[in-house]
């Protein structure tokens, strides 16, 4: 795929908003100045959808280190799952046994796991968390834009005059479930086209609107949804699109009963529909469990299950849809959500605000490997103790947008401000690799190579030791807390052993972890400094 | 199809393919809307198929945020919260005496515009200076400008009155060309915006803006013009009625508006003095015939004073009450007038009209504290205008508080007037109506207020709080400071109770009472608590907001609060409801 097909049919954007079903429908689309620049022929069909997982998931429930059993056990006995009943998917790591559909997933190769996936400095608000993950920044840096949003609105500032257009009439993005991701911010004008809920959507194709009173009030509401709903500009281009193709997976629930697996339904209908939408932003919330996540005894029950498995029903569903569809090769996905949660359980059978967390990656065109390794658990974990950051959440941002819609490194760095180790999430088949991308598909979690600390424990300064393989290579060393500390090295290496000076004199006595990433490799060492 | 018909056949959905066809009753359709089923009705439970017959008999049903915040939707641009708590702890007389409290007159507009190349230095009013063929354009644009802060800061009904004239007695202000003319003419309809409606004829006849718009100054006893006569009956005054015979209107005929028109010769406006005069030997001194309409009264010369008979005349037919009443109910309460609505409220505004002889402050509290006016199928029934929307959101969310200071009259005017224009991008450009019959919204059937409604103008007022949200908001560059107009939340919220405040569904209600004409769906509750805290538990927000009250000056916490209030109140916005008043 070429750049400038992803370009010509991806654009910035504004909010074009209208109502339906009472909500607010936003739409952004397509440049047909840069359409006409690039001489558009060809349409990209590469499709990313984006699942949010609102709340915070408990990383530590969802992939289960069973390396660290007894670190487990001692830090949260009270809802950890009996091993036995782990889904395993390698002799160290296995799924909670609520993602059957995700095990199967993984082991059709259509399933990639980013291990401890964050950002340097966790932030225990919901709300700053999120705005981090959808902003792209730096923890300390306050963004108003999110990161589609920007690289949409660099490529085509002139959105929405003369949008829709005959060469591009459909949205660049829906957001669907809720209101617009704010990922998708641009610097002047929201991007997102958003469709509420399945009511929303089927309202949308059929022309309906919410009922409203029979008075003069209910009266001109209903003119004034029909003008909003007539006035929204994408609303013919979707509803031609749902009117060519229809569902054809029989493993999706009835509607209703798992918002995201309704979400995921309309997004394959549109992709088979033909509507040339880039990107889709989907959401299930509810990962917030400080109470009862689980219902004890096996704690195999409980909310925390419940959405485990509303997550792993919709994303098989999906994956099977698109298969049958024909699309499954131009579809690939991947959740997120703001911050993990703390290694130490609380008295109520839930967990509270934590830092890194894993997260999938799905579709055929996905490298179905594990990336980086299990979370370093404390033997006997603090009500403070955190999962420390192996993945940057930018480095997976920026390695799918490389791979999957071409864009160069240099609009990468400015999208997220520098540059951020490559990471071979997907597989891909074209020229412009990194020499990492050459991971074979079957090549597991692989340690970084010769790690070494030493001296450890350590007074002021400590030499770290590995092997690089010529790739960008982040060595970080974070508190117990997961609050990145030092930063040693951030750029590219040369290939070959690497001999590090580590100053810690400005640390704390305590336990941390000095972290090593190139690629999916990662690895850490617990390292203690002493006074 | 008659509106009862209509309502009674689609209780549950309306379902007319297109809304361009949904069927209308002409104004004065014939059929009550009585039997009607509310299915939201309010919290009183005051809805009943007998109370859509009410009339202007005195409501004395329940008072709370309901009926205050009603009354203070239709009489100012969007009450502001604590006006809307402070009215609903009164009773409704307390209000509608505040409400009817004669205000000073404001300071006058003054020169805020740096490429208004004119000896008025900035800040300095140009009301009485001369006419300047390079300033009168960027006078005018001052006046509109100071127009629309003066709506924003009213908090009586002498603006939402001052529009009302201005709609009636149209006098379009950049097509005039003279600031002075204007500001002139602004300020008679300002003083007798709760006046007398007789009065304000007879001045606005003789008004300089009024002479040159309609062509009064050149009108002669050789070539009278008739335009001033015929707006005067058509527009002004009597109204046209349904014609009989071609030329006769039934409330008056063509000979009368040739009649009028010989009795208004001899007018002219003087630019010097500011000032409409009048010179004999202009003037038709013949005795003027009327009709049948007028009782075939005739009108002797009586020179500069001829036009006040002409008005008396016209003033004692009890129509010309009932039209200026039709034209007020259309402005406070509904477009729709059907027979008893026509029975029950006009008439009886027009006979207190009468009787009060022309006063219409009598009538306006008559129509504000009756019991038709609260009646349930009353509330929330108005689309906004554009000017009603873009003022009532700047007062609803208090963002006067981010515009600069009147010291700086250039940031003052500058963003002032970026705010005022986005009426015009809606087709309301304040100061000029499209034409002398004023804005088509207000008497243009089937669609009435439904005009405001289209593609364009939902685009302008959703991307007019985008931009007000956006990344730099509206920038004031040129002379003075530089000034960026964003809307901030955090101060209207924190200003909340704190159990307000920091409870998610008490925080989207007190919004929503703010915000919308009628309560929120369970459904829509939950869309918007989805917007304020995506897929978290309702105790989140209230940690996060407390979290904030306890750093109010940490810059990362007030970022995430600020983000999720402002897509809550994006969204709000965005509902269909909103468009509602």
């Amino acid at each position: 795929m070429k750049r400038r097909h992803f370009l010509q049919t991806t654009a910035a954007a504004t909010v074009l908003p209208t109502l339906l079903g009472g909500f607010s429908i936003q739409a952004y689309g397509y440049s047909p100045k840069l359409a006409a620049l690039t001489n558009a022929a060809t349409a990209s069909d590469k499709v990313l959808v984006l699942i949010e997982l609102n709340g915070g998931n408990d990383g530590c429930n969802t992939v289960i280190s069973l390396d660290q059993y007894s670190a487990l056990m001692a830090a949260r006995a009270n809802i950890t799952i009996p091993e036995s009943l782990v889904l395993r998917l390698t002799p160290a790591t296995g799924l909670h046994p609520a993602m059957t559909g995700l095990k199967s997933l993984y082991d059709n190769q259509k399933l990639g796991i980013v291990q401890s996936m964050g950002f340097p400095n966790p932030d225990y608000s919901h709300f700053r968390s999120a705005e981090i993950i959808n902003s792209g920044s730096d923890s300390n840096v306050v963004l108003n834009t999110g990161w589609a949003g920007r690289y949409l609105d660099g490529e085509y500032t002139d959105y929405p005059n003369g949008y829709p257009s005959a060469q591009n009439p459909d949205p660049l993005a829906l957001t669907i479930g809720g209101t617009v991701s704010s990922s998708l911010q641009g610097p002047k004008l929201n991007m997102g086209m958003a469709i509420t809920d399945a009511t929303s959507f089927n309202q949308l194709v059929t022309g309906d609107v919410e009922p409203a009173p029979a008075t003069p009030y209910g009266y001109e509401l209903t003119f004034i949804r029909r003008m909003k709903s007539q006035s929204q500009v994408y609303g013919p281009a979707i509803k031609q699109a749902a009117a060519k193709a229809a569902n054809l997976s029989p493993l999706y629930p009835a509607a209703g009963q798992n918002t995201l697996a309704d979400q995921l339904k309309i997004v394959a209908q549109l992709v088979a529909g033909g509507l040339q939408t880039r990107m889709y932003v989907c959401n299930l919330g509810g990962f917030d469990t400080h109470l009862a996540q689980t219902l004890g005894g096996t704690n195999t029950t409980g909310g925390h299950a419940e959405l485990l498995n509303k997550l792993s029903i919709a994303i098989a569903a999906f994956q099977d849809d698109l298969s049958r569809l024909g699309v499954q090769d131009r579809v690939v996905g991947m959740t997120y959500s703001e911050f993990g949660r703390r290694v130490r359980s609380n008295a109520g059978l839930g967990t509270d605000h934590g830092a890194a967390a894993p997260m999938f990656v799905f579709g055929s065109k996905v490298n179905p490997i594990i990336h980086g390794t299990n979370p370093i658990l404390p033997t006997n974990a603090g009500v403070d103790d955190n999962v420390a950051m192996q993945f940057d959440f930018r480095s997976i941002y920026s390695s799918v947008l490389k791979d999957w819609f071409q864009v160069p490194q240099s609009t990468l760095d400015g999208i997220f401000g520098r540059s951020f180790p490559y990471v071979p999430v997907l597989l891909q088949s074209t020229a412009s690799r990194s020499p990492l991308a050459k991971t074979s598909p079957n090549e597991a979690h692989r340690d970084v190579q010769n790690f070494s600390v030493y001296p450890n424990p350590v007074h002021d300064q400590a030499t770290v030791t590995f092997e690089a393989d010529g790739g960008h290579v982040q060595v970080l060393v974070f508190n117990h807390i997961g609050r990145e500390v030092l930063r040693v090295v951030d750029r590219t290496l040369e290939r070959g052993q690497q001999q590090l000076k580590l100053d810690v004199s400005t640390l704390a006595p305590g336990p941390y972890y000095c972290h090593v990433q190139e690629g999916s490799h990662v690895s850490a060492r617990l390292l203690t400094v002493v006074k | 199809m008659n509106r009862r018909a209509f309502l009674e056949k689609n209780t549950a959905v309306f379902t007319a393919p297109v809304a361009s066809t949904l069927p209308k009753v002409a104004a004065t359709g014939p059929t009550p809307p009585d039997g009607v089923e509310l299915s939201n009705s309010l919290d009183d439970g005051s809805a009943s198929a007998a109370r859509t017959m009410a009339g202007l008999g005195a409501y004395t049903g329940p008072w709370g945020p309901v009926q205050a915040a009603h009354l203070l939707r239709r009489a100012l641009f969007g009450p502001t919260r604590t006006e809307i708590v402070t009215a609903a702890g009164s009773s409704m007389a307390q209000v509608l005496d505040g409400l009817f409290t004669p205000t000073p007159a404001p300071a006058p507009p003054v020169r805020g515009f740096v490429f208004d190349f004119t000896n008025v230095p900035m800040g300095e009013t140009w009301v009485t200076q001369g006419w300047n063929p390079f300033s009168e354009g960027w006078r005018t644009l001052s006046l509109r400008t100071w127009w629309m802060a003066q709506m924003v800061e009213s908090k009586t009904l002498v603006e939402k009155m001052t529009l009302f004239w201005h709609n009636h007695f149209v006098v379009g202000l950049d097509s005039i060309g003279d600031g002075r003319y204007s500001y002139r003419y602004l300020t008679l309809l300002r003083q007798n915006a709760l006046g007398n409606f007789k009065q304000l004829t007879k001045d606005i006849t003789v008004e300089p803006a009024m002479l040159k718009y309609l062509n009064g100054n050149g009108s002669t006893a050789g070539a009278p013009n008739e335009n001033y006569a015929r707006e005067l009956l058509e527009l002004f005054t009597i109204g046209k009625g349904l014609v009989t015979v071609p030329g006769n209107y039934t409330n008056y005929t063509e000979s009368d508006v040739q009649a009028a028109a010989k009795v208004l010769t001899g007018w002219q406006d003087n630019g010097t003095t500011l000032s409409g005069y009048f010179t004999a030997a202009r003037h038709d001194t013949s005795t003027k015939q009327f009709s049948s309409a007028f009782g075939n009264r005739t009108i002797a010369d009586q020179g500069d004073q001829e036009y006040k008979a002409l008005i008396d005349m016209i003033f004692d037919q009890a129509e010309t009450a009932r039209f200026l009443c039709r034209k007020l109910y259309r402005w406070f309460v509904y477009y729709t007038i059907d027979a008893t609505t026509e029975q029950n409220v006009i008439e009886p505004m027009a006979q207190l009209l009468i009787q009060n002889n022309y006063n219409v402050a009598p009538v306006l509290r008559a129509l504000l504290s009756s019991e038709h006016f609260y009646d349930a199928v009353n509330l929330g029934c108005m689309i906004k205008s554009p000017i009603d929307y873009i003022a009532s959101m700047t007062r609803q969310l208090e963002m006067q508080r981010f515009f600069p200071p009147a010291t700086d009259p250039a940031a003052y005017y500058g963003q002032w007037s970026a705010v005022m224009n986005q009426t015009g991008a809606q087709d309301q450009s304040l100061g000029n109506p499209p034409n002398v019959a004023g804005w088509p919204a207000y008497w243009q059937a089937p669609q009435y207020s439904e005009l405001w409604i289209n593609a364009t103008s939902l685009r302008v007022r959703t991307q007019h709080f985008d931009i007000l949200t956006g990344f730099t908001g509206y920038v004031h560059l040129l002379g003075g400071a530089v000034h960026f107009l964003k809307f901030d939340p955090l101060p209207l919220v924190a200003s909340l109770p704190a159990t307000v405040a920091s409870k998610s569904d008490a925080l989207i209600a007190e919004l929503a009472l703010l915000l919308l004409p009628q309560p929120l769906s369970p459904k829509q509750l939950l869309y918007l608590t989805n917007a304020l805290i995506p897929g978290l538990p309702k105790f989140e927000w209230t940690k996060e907001w407390n979290d904030y009250v306890a750093n109010p000056t940490n810059g990362v916490i007030q970022g995430g609060v600020r983000a999720k209030l402002l897509a809550l109140i994006r969204e709000m916005t965005e509902l269909a409801e909103y468009q509602l008043s």
